[in-house]
């Protein structure tokens, strides 16, 4: 079992934040994520955010709204947040359920978020 | 028929973690494919927080059973909790009385086969569900 003091590393490559959740988030590892990534963006002044869910093979309604304040906290310190990685049971499972990722970007992988994550970066530079 | 089953005491956040991971383990066991048991899981994850939301404390039963010569898996959620008071509205989308996305039951009835819901004020909640092969 997992201890309280596990942590999700969020690395800052050039302009952007990404963290990759690879264990089973309880709800202490998501909150304690949303801070470390919040005072990694003030730290870093990080443009854009990317969270990895590849590894993650179950998301219920409280993980999921944690993900999404998480960009939406991060939308008001100026950073755009993209989600890469949703495993297809995973996307089947939120829409059957009646969940929503109201405000998060997404993309298939790491590779196509990065892509996304420039875009919507340089659009807002102009 | 083999009779895989669990457990689960449901007194913390780390419970519902092995809630969700046993209920993939049974599934996967009783022969569901990866996106029924993405759906077993999560609504075993959903029943579970409700748990620990609104009645703090409960248990997590989950077993292979079989009946009219249909096979699956039962889920049992069950607590001595505060009981809840109008079962219509905790059944309609969108309603929350514990600052969650109130999509909890109602949602977790879409994703499996059946769904049970008993309840009395001031005695507790149990919430059978079902899904089959």
């Amino acid at each position: 079992m997992q201890g309280a003091y596990d942590k999700i590393p969020v690395l800052k490559i050039g302009d952007f934040l990404i963290t990759s959740i690879q264990v089973a988030l309880h709800d202490r590892l998501a909150l304690g994520l949303q801070d470390d990534i919040l005072a990694k963006i003030q730290e870093t002044n990080a443009k854009g955010l990317i969270i990895d869910v590849t590894a993650i093979d179950v998301l219920d309604s409280f993980i999921t709204r944690v993900l999404v304040e998480i960009a939406k906290m991060a939308n008001i310190m100026g950073v755009k947040t993209v989600l890469v990685g949703m495993q297809p049971a995973i996307a089947i499972t939120l829409v059957e359920f009646g969940m929503e990722l109201t405000g998060i970007q997404t993309a298939l992988n790491l590779e196509k978020g990065l892509e996304l994550i420039e875009k919507i970066v340089m659009a807002e530079q102009e | 028929m083999s009779d895989a089953e669990e457990t689960i005491p449901i007194k913390d956040e780390y419970a519902i973690v092995a809630a969700r991971s046993a209920g993939k383990t049974i599934s996967s066991k009783c022969g569901f494919g990866l996106v029924d048991q993405t759906r077993i899981s999560t609504a075993i994850s959903e029943l579970a927080r409700n748990i620990l939301v609104y009645a703090v404390t409960g248990t997590v039963y989950i077993r292979e059973v079989a009946a009219d010569g249909k096979h699956g898996i039962e889920v049992v959620a069950e607590d001595h909790g505060p009981g809840i008071v109008n079962l219509d509205l905790a059944m309609t989308d969108g309603h929350t009385t514990g600052g969650g996305l109130g999509a909890g039951l109602p949602g977790t009835k879409r994703l499996m086969d059946e769904f049970d819901i008993i309840s009395a004020v001031g005695e507790g909640t149990t919430v059978t569900v079902r899904k089959w092969l």
